[in-house]
């Protein structure tokens, strides 16, 4: 069957063939890149997409339907108009840093497509500590927000991008430790690693409580981490402020925009990854017909869907729930998240230790 | 992702205690009006509110001097568009009261209807627009879903959807549609089975529970020394509903419960609503299999005159009690003429609860004050 | 408390009151000057007129009346209007402010609708219109100013851009 593995070793063994290696490696360096762009471009195009129709379903209303068939162009009719605006960049605004944030935050998010698996040996970093790697590539994006934030030269945007600043830094201890759970159970950092142990069953199956709970610590995390409802007061309710990415108008809105829904998808792929097998189909112990019929469907099918199934989750919240407080978000991480994470760490080490998971 | 937008005064005008002064409004998203607030803050803690009113004022009553009895009328559904019925019905009783006139039964009991029908349409949209202050989107679309059944149940019967000029001094301009009993038939069976969906969605929830619980408290003695009244001080524990103390249409036959609560906080002002809007069906339901034929309207003259003297009329609207005070010379226009609005009472009332809370509370106070501003500057 | 118990209870505290029962409720005439007292008494034991539903000022040409409407919420049947008359030159009258706080706001109303002045109010100033309306209108009328000054709701309110005639 055509997967995406033979399709990347029959490119490289072509490249290596026909050119020195050191010509090989930069083409294959340049693919790399354009998949990465292309990738981005298509996946900010669906997710918006996706947003609204889910959003409108939702609040029973039918969503775009007039661009294209079924309103599959609306994103890029936004994107656009978006272009065409003039871009504003305030007076007394800090020059190079207003333009250099969205390019930050975008950074960011195209580094963390490194070590996600998106189908069998279809990766295109496999670090030995890829989950470290993940964490501390992700903190870097408060750096963005905040320059944003500083950068505007408004009280009111850096209020907002320091509050938004302190969430994010707050929930990322909890994503942190629900991380930790699968390291702990698996026993290594690597990400492949991670999903072959995966094999005989999803982390999410085999390693009961202690990982439902880390799962469950995880979503919550992650929606705090990306701004999203019910934890996005720093971007819709203006009550100082009308959130860090104010002044910023025309592309480099856009690109604030995007990098929010590659985020989204970001964050989902990991959470699949680790908790439910990332590109493994479901298999279950050693049911050998079973686990045959589901290696059929392909892995890329089997990862993407998984994302996308994390990814209506965030957004079904979104939907759903009012916006918390400033002070009770904050409180719910550390009175409340923390130190059930610290607890779950601690009966997982035990679990793993006696052996008391499938 | 809506933002208030907001003209942020100059920074270097702080208080006398370094203390910053925002302004909120006068453009709100989707709710309110246009009301202008501004706030004194310390750091997070909101010092002190004072509203500056008067963007949608339209001296309405110097205008009604020069308006006739008939045309009078119509000017207070423009006021409280969310009441529209219930203001016409008060002006329709003051005459009534002033010139003597009798009111068949049929208009009698259609006007009660409607009036509730309208009452349950002002809640919709107060859930929806309270709830979107908040940050939950979804509950709008599912109120607006009810709403839009009454607002066709009007407009078949009225012409109209908001501001519906139907109500006339002896009961009714014309008669009702023959469809109205079967559609507000419908209403009634589809909005049962809908309102468990608020319960399950905004009330039960969490989020939202500790957002309403325990702000914006008043006592019950502030609410009756302010003059708030309407489900405001409904949730404070002061029994004021109008429907009870002065019956006025068919509302002496019918049986309904005054819904009162005593925590006095913004969830209390939420759930009061909420179990008014049921009352409100069940008075629906008593009337509306037996609505009385024969005239839809009394035997009055064309010109109307009211006799020297004064008259006052209260009614219970969606927000509060709504009084009509006249003063007449014997001639065919007023000589003074006073609408007392709930919601001007009802505002004067949010410097007093918002004091010391922050800024999030303010939202969910003032959300369930439910204040519409063209009432409240007439 | 029936409209009998209530003349007399007054006439004993307020002797120069006087009455009329021809409209709906009872209403009670008292001076400018003793006006506070008998709000304070209505408010006090054993009445506790504690609503105050409406506060308003009629223009009759003559002189102005400020009229108040309350009741008790422990007796929603006992109304009471009570009416005192102003002087049209300089009509200034005691707040009430202080025994029922809806009267802020509504006293400023009535204060920029017809200019009677509120002793002791604690923020008389206008509340719905804006000074800069009043201001500019009479800009080219500047002795008009100092005498008549804009109180829209009075009878002889001059309106130059015609806003309100139909």
């Amino acid at each position: 069957m055509l997967s995406l593995e033979s399709i990347t070793k029959t490119t490289q063994d072509w490249l290596f063939a026909k050119f020195s290696p050191e010509i090989a490696l930069t083409i294959e360096c340049v693919i790399v890149i354009l998949l990465c762009i292309t990738l981005f471009a298509v996946l900010g195009l669906v997710l918006v997409l996706l947003e609204r129709k889910v959003a409108a379903r939702i609040q029973i209303r039918l969503g775009p339907n007039r661009v294209g068939p079924g309103g599959i162009f609306q994103t890029a009719a936004d994107t656009l108009k978006l272009i065409m605006k003039e871009g504003l960049t305030p007076d007394s605004a800090d020059k190079f840093l207003f333009n250099l944030a969205p390019f930050v935050v975008m950074m960011v998010a195209m580094l963390l497509l490194a070590p996600i698996a998106f189908a069998k040996n279809f990766q295109i970093w496999d670090i030995n500590i890829g989950v470290l790697y993940i964490s501390a590539v992700s903190s870097l994006s408060v750096i963005g927000i905040l320059m944003a934030g500083w950068a505007s030269n408004n009280k009111y945007s850096l209020l907002g991008a320091m509050r938004s600043g302190a969430q994010i830094v707050s929930y990322e201890l909890s994503a942190g430790f629900a991380v930790l759970t699968i390291v702990v159970l698996t026993g290594s950092l690597r990400i492949s690693d991670i999903v072959a142990s995966q094999e005989n069953g999803w982390w999410l199956f085999k390693g009961h409580i202690p990982v439902v709970i880390a799962f469950v610590l995880y979503i919550i995390a992650v929606t705090a981490e990306t701004n999203r409802a019910p934890f996005d007061l720093a971007e819709a309710e203006s009550e100082l402020t009308a959130g860090f990415h104010t002044e910023y108008s025309g592309m480099r809105f856009a690109l604030f925009f995007l990098a929010e829904y590659i985020n989204i998808f970001i964050v989902c792929a990991i959470g699949a990854t680790l908790f439910l097998g990332g590109w493994m189909p479901l298999h279950i112990g050693h049911w050998d017909g079973f686990n045959h019929i589901m290696d059929y469907i392909p892995s890329s099918v089997w990862f993407m869907g998984k994302t996308f199934f994390l990814i209506f989750v965030i957004m079904w919240f979104r939907w759903t729930f009012p916006r918390l407080r400033v002070d009770q978000l904050l409180n719910l991480e550390w009175k409340y998240l923390l130190p059930i994470s610290l607890f779950n760490l601690l009966l997982v080490t035990v679990i793993a230790i006696m052996g008391w998971h499938f | 992702m809506y933002n208030q937008t907001e003209i942020i005064k100059d920074t270097t005008d702080l208080g006398p205690d370094g203390e910053l002064v925002i302004n909120i409004g006068p453009q709100h998203p989707a709710t309110h009006g246009v009301l202008h607030l501004v706030v004194t803050l310390n750091g997070e803690t909101i010092k002190k509110i004072e509203p500056h009113l008067g963007y949608i004022h339209r001296s309405i009553e110097k205008m009604c001097e020069r308006l006739s009895y008939r045309q009078f009328i119509y000017v207070t559904s423009r006021m409280d568009y969310l009441s529209s019925h219930i203001n016409n019905t008060a002006c329709a009783l003051l005459i009534e009261k002033g010139m003597q006139i009798e009111v068949p039964e049929r208009a009698k009991v259609v006007r009660t209807i409607l009036n509730e029908l309208t009452r349950i349409a002002s809640h919709e949209l107060w859930i929806g627009a309270m709830a979107m202050d908040l940050g939950a989107f979804t509950p709008f679309f599912y109120a607006f879903r009810e709403r839009e059944l009454i607002t066709d149940i009007m407009e078949d019967t009225c012409g109209a959807r908001l501001t519906m000029n139907y109500i006339v001094p002896g009961g009714l301009m014309y008669d009702i549609h023959p469809n109205f009993q079967t559609k507000v038939k419908a209403f009634v069976k589809q909005f049962k089975e809908k309102v468990t969906e608020y319960e399950d969605l905004v009330t039960g929830n969490v989020i939202f529970q500790s957002r309403t619980k325990g702000v914006g408290v008043l006592t019950a003695e502030d609410a009756i020394s302010y003059g708030c009244t309407g489900p405001v001080a409904r949730a404070s524990g002061v029994s004021c509903d109008m429907r009870k103390i002065a019956p006025y249409d068919a509302y002496d036959r019918v049986e309904f419960d005054e819904v009162i609560e005593t925590a006095g906080d913004s969830f209390a002002r939420y759930i009061v609503r909420i179990k008014e809007m049921n009352q409100s069906i069940r008075i629906i339901e008593q009337l509306i299999d037996n609505i009385p034929e024969g005239e839809f309207v009394g035997k009055t003259k064309n010109v109307l005159k009211l006799n020297k003297g004064e008259f006052y009329q209260r009614v219970e609207t969606a927000r509060g009690e709504f009084g009509v005070y006249i003063v007449s010379e014997g001639g065919t226009t007023p000589y003074r003429i006073k609408f007392r609005s709930p919601g001007f009472s009802n505002l004067s009332v949010l410097d007093h609860i918002a004091k010391g809370s922050k800024i999030g509370d303010l939202m969910a106070s003032m959300g369930t004050l439910d204040l519409v501003i063209p009432d409240i500057d007439r | 408390m029936t409209n009998e118990a209530i003349k007399e209870y007054i006439t004993a505290k307020a002797p120069t009151a006087t009455y009329d029962e021809t409209g709906e409720w009872l209403n009670i005439l008292v001076e400018s000057t003793h006006f506070k007292s008998l709000a304070t008494i209505l408010n006090g034991q054993p009445m506790q007129m504690n609503f105050l539903f409406c506060l308003t000022c009629v223009d009759y040409t003559t002189h102005l009346t400020m009229v108040y409407h309350m009741t008790a919420t422990k007796d929603r049947n006992m109304n009471i209007v009570i009416k005192t008359n102003l002087d049209r030159a300089n009509p200034i009258i005691e707040t009430v402010s202080d025994i029922w706080r809806t009267a802020e706001f509504h006293e400023r109303e009535v204060f920029e609708m017809f200019g009677v002045q509120f002793a002791n109010h604690p923020d008389l100033r206008r509340l719905i219109l804006e000074e800069e309306t009043a201001i500019a209108v009479d800009e080219t009328k500047e002795a008009v100013v100092e005498t008549k000054g804009y109180w829209p709701l009075r009878k002889d309110f001059e309106d130059p851009i015609n806003m309100i005639k139909l």
